[in-house]
């Protein structure tokens, strides 16, 4: 007769974590390479950047889980992937069910001593097609499980960029895509806002305890965001804004500079929620605080061929959409409503 | 539902050290050999009739009686990515569903055999919507039959059960390395209970053992990349390994009947594929799968009384297809009727799939039975005594008159 598990299975995978090591500047960040040669992105793709931070981040006991996109297509090409840790395809929805899968297996080997008993990182990233749309139930499910140690990333891309850019519901309000074409009748076709992502997983996943945007244009802190997700215990998840230059049409040697904008302009928000407390990062902090005013989204939109159809009306709603988000959400950039008195206030 | 759940919680608390006998499910005979297995991750989502055997499974954790990582996923889909994904790392899993559940999971049912995952899923048969039917049909498993899932229909709780302990040994065998799927029809077997000899733990231990993947395991100390993007180059050649693995899974399936007999003293060789009844003088036969075997064999025997020369043939394994077990056994008949529990619209003389299938497997025979599909007992309609005796009449006109008439017939439809 087997022995009744009264052990807390919560403990027990907390036995399985790696430590919080913190990278405290360039000086710091590890040489060794664990997404190396063999992949096909285009230049200036800097969601391969995120690939190659987040693993670098987390080292060389980590299992990759890649749901399908640019980042499975471009980088796994039959007898020249590009990864160093073992690495296993996932289905486009699937990101949050791969991590589950693959944290709940080692659990149970791990605990039955079938395997040894040892930290064992599992990462499952998806683009913004494969998590923000497709996989969400899957990423909502799997960051309701407290017992298992996982990270999901979802690197941004805005739009379903593998299959030829098409609009996805992470592309900005406007954009051009091959779905949503600017025309003689429409000059706009894809008329919904982004999704807020973390807000929304944030606010509906309380047992979740890191999550975080992140942005390749900060390198260190998103390798710092890695590190905590996976040694903070439980499902964590973050999201990366990486410019496209396939899909937002701008020259590669602007990626960079692109990331930065989009937070300069407030577009895009720097944040983690760690164990529940909210903390802004880098600029995003100077904005929120009041030190760095906000550069108008013009200034972003008018580099990227995506939104070369914006007139002046489509400019202005966009930053009257930007403006809300910093002047009248409850918690500005992170939660999108404000209580009733204080709306009625404004 | 709760009497149910009540006795898989008396049956947990039953030792497992000892062979014994129990009066269980279909469904619950199924759970006992996934504790007796030592599963380490099951995942679950509701949906009748096979979600029966993850409330015994459930009940049993419970109890403390089992040690496994159990999930309810939020969907099928999420529900079969997660067992695959648990079984790359090397965990034994288990899974199943039925009728638009299964559906729902395709994507993950695709997948699965292409990535040569070892993985045993039940499913409980039934019909899929719309309209709405809890009843059995088999459509819902038949939609996998040219992916690389193994594919067995059994008839009773015992089969069952035994048939899990057999679909881990060969799923698992490196030489197969394909998920298999235990079809169960609903109601008749995932709901009725038979006496059931439940084996001892070390019993389980001597036949099954551990599941290893060596150089495939997805772990840090292996770092391999799996499921690359490989295009035209190599498709064709990952294609051919799965159909090698399927190949091969035929004698890997006859190695564990024999074993199984070593160990558990039930004895399936002489029926590992295909179950005869009644045939040795037999002029004409009917064929079919699962539990329509209960309503045919009763018949058999009541037209035999009549001096009749019937008998039956269950199929049992669909995938991989026995085509000389057979050729050998049918071309012996004069006529050979197929019932199907399914329905393929627009296929070939319109009939059912097993019905299709077998008629071309007999294709190349120099002497070849005349043969006939039925159609009937969809969405669990009870198919008759008289329904089967009418099966039998349209064959012996069929022999009468030297041709198959009707090719494919819809049996018991109110007109
Ligand atoms: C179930 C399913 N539907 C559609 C596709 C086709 N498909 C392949 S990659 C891709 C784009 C995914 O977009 P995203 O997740 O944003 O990743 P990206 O390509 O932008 O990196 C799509 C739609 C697929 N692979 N699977
Ligand atoms: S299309 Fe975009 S995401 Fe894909 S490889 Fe090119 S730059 Fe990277
Ligand atoms: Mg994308």
């Amino acid at each position: 007769m087997p022995e009744p598990i009264t052990k807390d299975e919560v403990a027990e995978v907390r036995e399985t974590l790696q430590k919080f090591v913190p990278i405290k500047g360039v000086r710091q960040v590890p040489l060794e390479e664990f997404f190396t040669s063999g992949h096909r992105t285009c230049q200036g793709c800097e969601s391969s950047v995120i690939m190659k931070l987040m693993v670098k981040a987390a080292g060389a006991r980590t299992i990759v889980l890649g749901s399908t996109g640019c980042m499975y297509v471009a980088n796994t090409t039959y007898y020249s992937t590009s990864w160093v840790t073992p690495w296993m395809h996932t289905q486009l929805g699937s990101a949050g069910s791969a991590a589950m899968g693959t944290a709940a297996g080692l659990k149970a080997l791990m605990r039955k001593g079938k395997i040894k008993k040892e930290p064992i990182n599992v990462i499952a990233f998806c683009g913004d097609g494969g998590g923000a749309d497709m996989g969400l139930s899957a990423i909502s499910a799997a960051l309701t499980h407290r017992d298992y140690n996982l990270l999901i990333l979802l690197y941004d891309n805005e739009s379903y960029a593998n299959t030829d850019i098409q609009v996805s519901s992470l592309s900005p309000w406007g954009a051009c895509t091959s779905f949503s074409p600017s025309g003689k009748a429409k000059r706009i076709m894809h008329n919904r806002w982004k999704k807020n992502v973390v807000g929304m997983l944030a606010a509906g996943h309380t047992e979740c305890k890191y999550l975080a945007t992140g942005n390749a244009s900060d390198a260190i802190d998103l390798m710092n965001k890695v590190r905590k997700a996976l040694s903070i215990g439980g499902p964590t998840f973050i999201h990366t804004l990486d410019p496209c230059t396939k899909g937002w049409d701008y020259d590669p040697m602007f990626s960079h500079e692109l990331g930065k904008l989009a937070i300069e302009t407030g577009i895009w928000v720097q944040y983690e929620v760690e164990n529940h407390k909210l903390r802004m990062n880098g600029i995003s902090k100077n904005i929120a605080e009041g030190r760095t005013p906000r550069k108008p989204v013009k200034e972003y939109l008018l580099k990227q061929g995506r939104f070369n159809h914006f007139i002046d009306e489509d400019f202005a709603y966009f930053q009257k959409k930007v403006d809300e988000q910093w002047e009248q959400w409850w918690l500005p950039g992170v939660i999108p409503f404000a209580k009733e008195t204080e709306a009625v206030k404004k | 539902m709760a009497a149910k759940a009540e006795i898989a919680g008396q049956a947990a608390k039953t030792p497992t050290d000892i062979e014994h006998e129990e009066l269980i499910s279909g469904s619950e005979a199924i759970a006992h050999a996934v504790s007796l297995a030592d599963v380490d991750v099951i995942t679950a989502y509701p949906i009748r009739p096979y979600d029966t055997v993850m409330q015994y499974v459930a009940k049993m954790i419970a109890n403390g009686d089992f040690d496994c990582e159990f999930i309810v996923a939020e969907s099928e889909h999420s529900q079969f990515e997660i067992v695959k994904h648990a079984s790359a790392v090397g965990a034994r899993v288990f899974c199943g569903s039925s009728g638009v559940g299964w559906m729902y999971a395709f994507e993950a049912l695709t997948v699965t055999p292409a990535l040569r995952i070892p993985m045993v899923a039940m499913v409980g048969n039934r019909a899929l919507d719309d309209p709405g039917a809890f009843g059995v049909e088999h459509n819902d498993a038949l939609a996998v039959r040219d992916l690389g899932w193994m594919l067995i229909w059994v008839d009773n709780a015992q089969e069952a059960l035994d048939t899990a302990l057999i679909a881990y040994r060969v799923a698992e065998n490196r030489k197969v390395f394909l998920p298999c799927a235990i079809c169960t029809d609903g109601a008749f077997l995932t709901h009725s209970q038979y006496s059931v000899k439940v084996p001892s733990k070390a019993q389980v231990d001597r036949f099954l053992p551990p599941y290893k993947r060596d150089d495939l395991l997805l772990h840090p100390d292996n770092p391999i990349t799996i499921a690359p993007q490989v295009n035209e180059d190599w498709v064709m050649e990952i294609r051919k390994q799965n159909d090698e693995a399927m190949k091969r899974a035929k004698g890997v399936i006859a190695e564990a009947y024999r074993e199984f007999k070593e160990v558990f003293g039930r004895d399936y060789t002489n029926s590992m594929f295909i179950e005869e009844y009644m045939t040795d003088d037999a002029e004409i036969v009917l064929l079919g799968m699962g539990t329509i075997s209960m309503p045919a064999r009763v018949t058999v025997r009541k037209l035999r009384e009549q001096g009749k020369k019937i008998g039956f043939v269950r199929l049992k394994w669909l995938r991989p297809f026995p085509t000389e077990e057979l050729r050998k056994s049918l071309a012996r008949f004069k006529a050979v009727g197929v019932i199907d529990r399914d329905y393929s619209f627009g296929s070939p003389s319109d009939g059912g799939v097993v019905f299709n299938e077998v008629r071309a497997a007999l294709y190349p025979l120099a002497k070849r039975p005349l043969m006939s599909g039925f159609i009937a007992g969809l969405g669990g309609r009870e198919v008759t005594i008289e329904n089967i005796t009418q099966m039998v009449e349209m064959l012996e006109k069929s022999v009468q008159i030297g041709k198959a008439e009707p090719e494919t017939h819809w049996i018991g439809v109110r007109e």
